[in-house]
């Protein structure tokens, strides 16, 4: 799969949470036996990774059953900390991408649609790129940029971080909100705004931002996701603060804590979860105002 | 307007001086030229691609002129953004924001200004009781109908107070029933609140029904700027003529007294360039279907060959040669006026404007143009 159609990929398995309106009736079939089984075996697979991994965060040091490793987490101020920490990342980063891309969405589907295929390809370029060719980039940059912006951005985990995994979450975030400005009219939604005396801001902040939430709270969703597990630039970049992936790596290489670890990236997908049916249940809710024209 | 009418909102005059608008590969207008007066209802009539809506979102502020400027109250506004041109448009797609109750809709201007809350609930009550919506305030868009969402739309215009109303062919969308019954009800509304309207519109019906003078657009110039009465009755251009309406084009021969010689009879004639053809110069006569007379004749010149039933109507398509035919519409409901009958022309009108003949050939001496939009 190329690194565009995972994205598509990522998008679509959000969007596709969003509700839709209703369309002309259609009498229900029984879905095809190969697409049940199909259902069944992922389910399955998903259910023992599930199942094995809670059954193994639950037993203890000694070997019982117990909450212990779970404790273990919520009484590490360490864990706490980089948990924290990677939540404020994950929010700065969100809030800063959704600042940066709306405009810019707007403003080429609005005034320059001929840039629409340079901005896909722009905003692909973070995926193509791996990682771990960025933090090479970086340390070439510790070593030759000028002290100043080199303790600017490196003092600091959030500074390091947060730039980095802005530009990580370009593609996630544009194409979540471009999908979104493509579902509404808004040729006729900002003419009508500025017509009623309203600023370009006010314009994208009171009409545009509400009318594309889902797709903005789907593009957020990915990127707290993204900045909750990226675990090469927080590692190799050697910070002074652990971000919370990068702890629970560290628990799994204690000898005696493995099933921290997994109470951690289970929490981890507890949370991820928990986010995704807000976002779901923000988006029913508009959904039912939004679902069309009495004839 | 009701006594309790709060609404501010005084007519103004709107002028357009030499207007362009070019695009990369084509002309959307070419010297405009419009002159409005203060309260009047004017509609821009034209088929698609020929500038009415690049003339109409200028005047909003939402594009700018390659040349000429735009006055509005004798100041000029060319280069005044949308948001500070105090006009209310109502747009031709559903326009009202999804996410906002019907009031918040009609407040958003409102809201913009800082007006303060009571005084935007009270506005926003009267305008709803205005377009006969009181009690929808709470409502969301999708929750109203298509006629009910652009009365909405043109609450939400007038709470602005606007110096002039735009309407972007804002019936299109709608059931023909709904149509018709908004026409009225957007004309009799622009009366009572005496605003300055620009209507833009390729239904010609909509325009002749609603609007104080008609401005017919061909190709980024306007063809003639008249009253309804006049631009249907006496067409400026053969434009004109064959876009409005179903019209006839008759061949006939200038007489020395004034008249033309036209099916056998002589009738009073303009010229459309304003300019008299010599006696004897052979020209084309624009006669509309109804200024015709349809008589049973065994002898006649002509053939009914089509019958149509109107309603209020009879349409009859008439050969008088082969390959050339007129339109007759009449309200005889006779059965006898069938397809077969022999029938003679009889000119109805009191003077008909003729002009240059639309081809050199002496044998075609009828032709008919009827728009598909008639």
């Amino acid at each position: 799969m190329s690194a565009v159609e995972g994205i598509e990929a990522q998008v679509a398995e959000v969007t596709a949470q969003l509700p839709r309106s209703r369309g002309p009736f259609r009498p229900r079939r029984r879905p095809a036996l190969w697409r049940v089984s199909i259902m069944v075996i992922v389910a399955g697979l998903y259910l023992i990774i599930l199942l094995s991994s809670i059954k193994f965060s639950l037993i203890s040091a000694s070997g019982k059953y117990d909450l212990s490793n779970y404790s273990a987490i919520f009484n590490s101020a360490d864990v706490r900390a980089s948990a924290l920490l990677s939540l404020e990342i994950a929010g700065i980063v969100a809030a800063a991408s959704v600042l940066l891309m709306l405009p810019t969405v707007v403003l080429v589907r609005l005034k320059l649609p001929r840039l629409t295929i340079w901005m896909e390809a722009l905003t692909i370029l973070p995926i193509v790129v791996p990682p771990i060719v960025i933090v090479a980039g970086l340390d070439q940059m510790r070593e030759t940029a000028p002290l100043w912006l080199v303790t600017l951005l490196f003092n600091h985990t959030i500074t390091a971080l947060a730039p980095f995994y802005l530009i990580f979450s370009l593609p996630l975030m544009y194409r979540s909100i471009d999908t979104g400005v493509r579902a509404i009219d808004l040729h006729t939604l900002v003419d009508a705004s500025r017509n009623l005396g309203a600023g370009w801001w006010t314009t994208i902040y009171r009409v545009i931002l509400p009318n594309v939430q889902t797709a903005v709270l789907g593009g957020m969703f990915l990127t707290i996701a993204l900045c909750l597990g990226e675990v090469v630039l927080a590692d190799l970049l050697n910070l002074p603060t652990n971000t919370f992936p990068v702890e629970m790596i560290q628990f799994a290489n204690q000898d005696n804590a493995p099933g921290v670890s997994v109470a951690m990236t289970l929490l981890s997908f507890l949370f991820t979860f928990l986010l995704l049916f807000v976002l779901t249940f923000l988006a029913r809710r508009r959904g039912h105002r939004t679902s069309g024209v009495i004839s | 307007m009701s006594p309790d009418l709060t609404v501010a909102i005084r007519g103004v005059s709107v002028q357009f001086h030499g207007v362009e608008r070019h695009y990369r590969d084509s002309t959307a207008l070419a010297g405009l030229d419009l002159a409005i007066e203060p309260g009047e209802f004017v509609a821009l009539l034209g088929p698609s691609g020929c500038g009415k809506t690049t003339a109409l979102r200028l005047l909003g502020g939402f594009d700018r002129p390659d040349a000429g400027t735009i006055s509005v109250d004798g100041a000029d506004v060319t280069t005044v953004p949308a948001h500070r041109r105090d006009m209310g448009m109502v747009f031709q797609a559903y326009s009202l924001f999804p996410n906002l109750t019907v009031a918040d809709n009609v407040t958003f201007g409102l809201r913009i200004r800082r007006l303060a809350k009571a005084e935007r609930v009270r506005r926003a009550q009267e305008l709803l009781a205005l377009v006969g919506l009181e009690g929808h305030g709470g409502r969301y868009p999708f929750e109203l109908s298509g006629g009910q969402q652009q009365r909405v739309a043109i609450a939400r215009a007038l709470a602005i107070e606007p110096k002039v109303l735009l309407l972007d062919e804002p019936l299109s969308a709608l059931d023909a029933r709904v149509r018709t019954q908004l026409r009225g009800e957007i004309r009799s509304l622009q009366q009572r609140l005496g605003i300055t309207t620009l209507f833009v519109t390729h239904d010609q019906s909509e325009a002749l029904s609603m609007a104080d003078r008609i401005g017919v657009l061909n190709a980024g110039r306007i063809e003639q700027f008249d009253t309804p009465e006049n631009v249907y009755r006496h067409p400026a251009t053969p434009f004109v003529a064959e876009f409005v309406g179903a019209m006839n084009r008759i061949r006939g021969r200038v007489g020395d007294r004034g008249e033309v010689l036209l099916l056998g009879q002589r009738v009073p004639y303009q010229a459309a360039t304003g300019q008299h053809p010599a006696p004897g110069t052979l020209v084309d006569a624009m006669l509309r279907p109804e200024a015709l007379e349809a008589v049973l004749d065994v002898a006649g010149p002509g053939e009914i060959v089509e019958r149509t039933f109107l309603g209020s109507a009879l349409r009859l398509r008439v050969a008088l040669e082969p390959d050339t035919a007129v339109i007759v519409e009449t309200s005889s409901s006779s059965d006898r006026l069938g397809v077969g009958a022999r029938v003679g022309l009889r000119v109805l009108a009191d003077r008909v404007t003729v002009t240059a003949p639309s081809a050199p050939s002496a044998d075609s001496v009828a032709s008919v143009a009827i728009p598909s939009a008639a």
